[in-house]
């Protein structure tokens, strides 16, 4: 009886310890977890691994006179040639040229016939047309006219250069020999017009760590902003004294005639608005100093840093988009301190009576023209010359766009700029660049964010976040797959895609929801219910467990 | 067997258990659940209360909305500040009144004046702006066309009949551009960029906004020029072309709590309505439908610098001249009441309203109480205001002036004004003939011999007169005992003697108090009174208030009470605010009318004026348009205590663990019969025995 009555405790409470397990841990489980769409995690860690490669078409067409008969049939027409760089443990780079060679049609021949290279240039472009991110570079035999002296490449508006032959071109010369001279002539001439290994490695600095070996490489690479999908550009006329200036300025053409062509240009970069507004009353945030010598005020470059912030403070910043703003402000001093001249470190008055700020914009002090008597009626009418500012303002903007980077090796000669005040060429650096800093950001944001959600249990992963980041994923597969096979104006577009939806799956509110829900508070709450129902059934089952244990070594002493 | 049925019971037990645990996390959301499924029951009456109101009261609506947009075109004419331009705006909805045959008053004649100056000013300015590029030498750069934007400021200051003094600012600047052609491109001249880049970027049309610190005391200070309610206000009139106004409605109290810094961002759909016919657009244009429009009040949101220092940034003069200098804010929140206010409408351009330009009016209305702070003397000066003089006028400004309300003091009996001005301006402001002392800042004269104005006024009597009762005012408040139920009361003043007129009442009422629709009562004499339009939008648990509004005939000297109880609803505890204990605000209800004007009630004909205008009572100021806000209300609303969800829980698991326990050990433990324990005699004798050897007993 006594037996069979402690079977049956030893059942009961196995059957409580059963239900427990089986039934109310699932239950409890089931009913507190928080809800996690899937992610592709092993595609973020795929991209965590980046290895982008990006390819050039480059096509090599050699005039008459450049390569003999037997060379010409010798010559195979593509070549591949392929250069690897490892920038750190987890990004790799490859850059493949695919050069193509033949010989130059009739027409190009006529074309390579005119007196200047300017109008060679024009000629060339209208017989064709070469994609976005392709090279095309004319070989001239060394005795062409088409080039000044001391000049051997002409890098035109378009994607072409014309490119003067070396010596070892002559007749007698082994086919070899000739093309590796080209190779390294083409190689230098693609550094300029596509993209050189400094400036691809500084695109990804959101992914690596650079180490600049001098301050002004640092500075450099600070001045552009940052690739956005977007910008806001916004010019201000600053009129510290309404009293005696009444100011005129015509942005609206102005803004048309200058700035539009470039802007248009650069569509497929970013999208571009532009605003103009006139600030009265706004004073800069430094007294300038009187200088005899020159009867003018001066500003030093010491002390511009000074000079934005009370300005910034009404400059307004732009509610209605999160873009960053490039400003631009044309400072009309008042009759009080003018004229007023910028000073560089050597005291030298600054040509341009302008300086800009990197990653924020750029300032233009415009004096006007005070002699007016004490008779004269108050305000001024002053018309502003919008030529000269916005010469200084595109000069700016080129630079805050991070377009102009370097200047052309010595023996180039870079043809002038069309009416867009941009040629095709650096158009595609820009683009090179611009969608290997997209997919580096894009990367580091989806990979930081996965990391974020695998560190943090408590977040809650909503569907729509799921599928911004499997999109963003895919445009970045994409991107990297349109760099490598040559299309930049689709990975351009891809890159921009991946950011705007890594940023958006980043940013979404809705993984806030849950963030703070600390484990003491969740314990705090458990612990009075579960303490003592768990010790209960854990000290059965542990007796239970101490008595089967002693029942077999009981048997096995039988046995024995 | 047994063991068996207690195993069952056992497994019974400790699901039970478990659910509980479950049972109690997820009991927030089936509290949900049941709210809603109340909130619907009890809403389905409702809605149908509503919608056979709304079908039978159909044509009632429409002459509603007709008689609404009457009032907004003679409101756009009280206002003595209006340029020309707005004239047109009459012009466009006028049903009433002819343009022609209205003597306008001499304050339009003289903003007429001022217009034209300006627009002579402007050509001489070209004139000049030809010369100019000779010595700029650029040549080429053609003569810009002249800006049509312009800029006015204005202060309007009254002595109160309670010894305060009333001081409004407003601001206008015209905005001449076509933002909605959609050019990425836009320039800005006067009107503030970061403002105008919100507009034009959510197709807004009309945009009002309102902070205001304090309660604005009808019955002691008469009314005010522009009407807002405490804590802050926002209604908005989107463009026709807006697919997903809720959406941009969203968008735009965010940007638009960070352009002021205040709190607009916790405006929501739980305080959002759509009045049918209380807000109908101020400005150009005749889209009426009100799924375009969005009003919000924020009763809760206080005042003070930081929405003050964005406010004055919009200036174009910002406050380094102009009379924003006088715009201290320690001494313009050292008031009784403070508001500032932001609106934006299309006007017209011209007499022609061939085009429409947007106009910008920001408006500053304080009410300082120097009778408590003056030590005693009774008199004030602008420095003793606003601790600033006068220097200048904007010079951006085509028009800067300064009025002073002497209509109580024709013949300097009641106060004395210092330096004296030769001009004097009428205008008929709320149906008031006022006369104004003016001081043109533009005028270098104005400034004298010290180049500063600084206005003293003295008074002399010590009595300040009698002042006239508005005809319109309003009252509300809460009765009721208990955290169950209430009622909410709202009083309309009629005090005119003979005439009774309408007016339209807006109440919203945010969902947790929960309006029985069914005990509405108006009465009025102690008559019910039965309106003649009602719009009801019942609300939904925490997704939309309750929107009231009706025609209310209000007959003449008389009271009229509007009654409705309401249950005040459990919150969730997450829905409480940090201090639930000060209490729940509700909105101020709005009272919009078309009121018969006081010179119209002048009767007598002792008054100097023409016979030929005086026969017919019906004048051409016979009614003007006015909106009173009432009191905002402040429930409590039943609190819990908030540690207790946490002692429950200890408490209910602790008593789930007793009872799991024992049954556990109940169930598991194994049970013997015990003899009965022998005697204590019986134990030592068992223990002498035992020492002694002989066997135990």
């Amino acid at each position: 009886m006594c037996v069979a009555e402690r079977h049956r405790g030893r059942l009961a409470s196995l059957a409580i310890a059963v239900v427990v397990i089986a039934v109310g841990v699932p239950l409890w489980w089931r009913t507190t977890e928080t809800y996690r769409a899937w992610l592709p995690v092993t595609q973020i860690n795929q991209l965590a691994q980046l290895q982008i490669q990006l390819s050039v078409e480059v096509e090599v067409v050699f005039s008459r006179g450049t390569l003999s008969t037997e060379h010409q049939k010798k010559i195979e027409p593509t070549h591949t040639r392929q250069e690897e760089h490892t920038v750190d443990e987890t990004t790799g780079l490859s850059y493949r040229y695919e050069t193509r060679y033949r010989t130059a049609t009739i027409m190009e021949e006529d074309a390579l016939n005119q007196p200047t290279a300017a109008e060679t240039d024009r000629s060339l472009h209208l017989l064709s047309e070469s994609p976005c991110g392709s090279v095309v570079i004319y070989v001239l035999p060394e005795s062409s006219t088409l080039l000044p002296e001391a000049v051997s490449v002409y890098v035109g508006q378009r994607r072409t250069a014309l490119l003067r032959a070396g010596r070892p071109m002559r007749v007698g010369v082994g086919l070899k020999e000739v093309l590796t001279h080209l190779e390294a002539q083409v190689q230098q001439v693609l550094q300029v017009m596509s993209f050189s290994h400094s400036d691809i490695t500084a695109a990804l600095s959101d992914r690596v760590r650079l180490d600049y070996s001098s301050r002004e490489g640092l500075a450099d690479s600070m001045r552009a902003f940052k690739s956005s999908p977007g910008y806001e550009i916004t010019f201000s006329l600053l009129n510290p004294d309404p009293k005696s200036h009444h100011l005129h300025w015509d942005i609206e053409a102005a803004v048309q005639s200058y700035v539009q062509p470039l802007l248009s240009k650069l569509a497929p970069v970013a999208d571009f608005s532009l605003d103009s507004q006139i600030l009265y009353y706004a004073v800069l945030g430094v007294n300038p100093r009187y200088d005899p010598s020159l009867n003018a005020y001066t500003l030093n470059a010491d002390s511009l840093s000074h000079v934005i912030n009370p300005v910034e403070a009404r400059l307004g910043s732009s509610a209605a988009s999160s873009n960053p703003v490039l400003n631009f402000l044309l400072y009309v001093p008042d009759a009080r301190h003018s004229p007023l001249y910028i000073t560089d470190h050597r005291k030298d008055i600054v040509v341009s009576n302008a300086f800009s700020s990197p990653r924020w914009g750029g300032i233009m002090v415009y004096n006007v023209n005070n002699s007016s008597g004490p008779g004269t009626e108050l305000p001024v009418d002053i018309n502003i010359d919008m030529t000269r500012v916005m010469g200084v303002f595109l000069a700016q903007l080129r630079l805050m766009l991070g377009v102009q980077s370097s200047a052309p090796p010595p023996g180039f000669l870079v043809g002038p700029c069309g009416p867009a005040g941009l040629a095709d060429w650096e158009l595609d650096r820009l683009l090179w660049s611009r969608s290997v800093e997209n997919i580096a950001t894009a990367t580091t944001t989806i990979t930081s964010l996965a990391q974020l959600l695998d560190q943090i249990g408590n977040i809650v992963i909503n569907d729509n976040i799921a599928e911004q980041v499997s999109a963003a994923v895919a445009s970045l597969q994409l991107a990297v797959g349109q760099l490598e096979s040559g299309n930049l104006g689709l990975a351009m577009q891809y890159s921009k895609e991946a950011i705007l939806q890594s940023e958006r799956a980043f940013f979404d509110p809705s993984l806030l929801h849950l963030l703070y829900f600390p484990d003491d508070q969740k314990f705090a709450i458990y612990i009075p219910l579960f303490l003592p129902m768990c010790v209960p059934i854990l000290l059965s089952l542990l007796k239970m467990a101490a008595e089967a244990r002693q029942r077999r070594r009981e048997r096995q002493d039988k046995k024995d | 067997m047994a063991a068996h049925r207690c195993n069952i019971v056992v497994l019974a037990f400790v699901l039970c258990g478990l659910t509980y645990v479950f049972v109690t996390a997820d009991i927030q959301d089936t509290n949900n659940v049941k709210d809603d499924e109340s909130g619907a029951v009890d809403s389905a009456p409702k809605t149908n209360i509503g919608a056979s109101l709304q079908s039978t009261k159909t044509e009632d609506q429409t002459q509603a909305t007709e008689e609404e947009r009457q009032w907004e075109a003679t409101k756009a004419e009280t206002n003595p500040a209006d340029a020309p331009s707005d004239n047109k705006a009459d012009h466009v909805h006028d049903t009433i009144q002819n343009p022609d045959s209205t003597p306008t008053p001499p304050a339009k004649d003289q903003t007429q004046e001022a217009a034209e100056e300006e627009r002579q000013w402007e050509a001489t300015e070209v004139k000049e702006a030809d010369h100019v590029p000779v010595t700029m030498q650029t040549p080429d750069v053609p003569p810009p066309t002249p800006a049509k934007d312009q800029f006015q400021e204005e202060l309007v200051i009254r002595p109160l009949h309670s010894g305060d003094i009333y001081a409004s600012f407003q601001f206008r600047t015209l905005w001449d551009t076509d933002f909605l052609r959609g050019s990425k491109v836009s320039h800005y001249r006067l009107f503030p960029k970061s403002l105008g880049q919100v507009i034009s970027k959510f197709s807004v049309r009309e945009l009002h906004i309102s902070f205001t610190q304090g309660y604005w005391r009808t019955m002691q200070w008469g009314q005010p020029f522009l009407p807002s309610p405490p804590g802050a206000e926002l209604w908005v009139w989107f463009q026709d072309t807006v697919t997903d106004v809720d959406g941009a409605w969203k968008e735009l109290t965010n940007v638009l709590s960070g352009i002021f810094c205040a709190s607009l961002n916790f405006i929501d759909s739980t305080n959002t309505v759509q009045p049918s016919a209380s807000f109908k657009p101020l400005g150009l244009g005749n889209v009426t439908d009100q799924r375009f429009l969005r009003y919000a009040v924020l009763p809760r949101e206080i005042v003070c610098t930081e929405n003050l220092t964005p406010w004055k940034k919009l200036l174009p003069c910002g406050s380094k001249a102009g009379l924003a200098v006088l715009m201290k804010s320690e001494k313009l929140f050292h008031s009784s009441f403070h508001s500032q206010a932001l609106h934006f409408r299309p006007v017209c351009q011209d007499w022609k309203c061939k085009s429409t330009v947007w106009e910008l009016r920001q408006t500053l209305n304080v009410v300082f109480d120097l009778h408590t702070s003056g030590q005693g003397k009774r008199e004030w000066s602008l420095f003793k205001m606003f601790s600033r003089t006068l220097t200048e006028a904007c010079p951006l400004a085509s028009s800067s002036k300064v009025y002073v309300d002497v209509t109580d003091n024709p013949q300097g009996e009641l106060f004395e004004l210092s330096p004296t001005t030769p001009l004097l301006s009428q205008a008929v402001v709320l149906g008031d003939r006022r006369t104004y002392s003016v001081y043109d800042l533009t005028n270098q004269a104005t400034f004298g011999q010290t180049r500063s104005l600084n206005m003293l006024l003295r008074w002399r009597a010590a009595e300040s007169g009698d002042m006239l009762r508005p005809l319109l005012h309003g009252e509300r408040y809460v009765a009721g005992y208990g955290l169950q139920t209430g009622e909410i009361h709202t009083l309309m003043y009629n005090n005119h003697p003979y005439r009774a007129f309408p007016v339209l009442l807006l109440e919203t009422v945010p969902w947790y108090l929960r309006l029985y629709i069914h005990t509405l009562t108006v009465t009025s004499k102690g008559r019910d009174n039965k309106p003649s339009y009602i719009h009801y939008q019942p609300s939904k648990d925490r997704l939309r208030p309750h929107l009231l509004e009706m025609l209310v005939q209000m007959p003449p000297n008389s009271v009229t009470e509007v009654t409705v109880q309401f249950e005040r609803a459990l919150l969730k505890w997450t829905e409480y605010t940090p201090d639930p204990n000060h209490g729940f605000y509700v909105g101020s209800s709005v009272i919009s009318a078309l009121v018969p004007s006081v010179v119209a009630m002048d009767t007598n004909s002792t008054r100097e004026c023409p016979l030929f205008s005086s026969f017919f009572p019906c004048k051409e100021e016979s009614s003007y348009f006015m909106r009173v806000y009432t009191e905002p209300l402040l429930v409590n609303l039943p609190t819990p205590d908030f540690s207790m969800p946490y002692n429950v829980i200890c408490l209910t698991c602790t008593v789930v663990a007793v009872g799991y326990g024992s049954l556990y050990n109940l169930l598991t433990r194994n049970f013997q019969v015990e003899e009965p324990s022998p005697g204590l005699a019986k134990r030592l004798a068992n223990i002498i025995r035992r020492l002694r050897g002989v066997p135990l007993l």
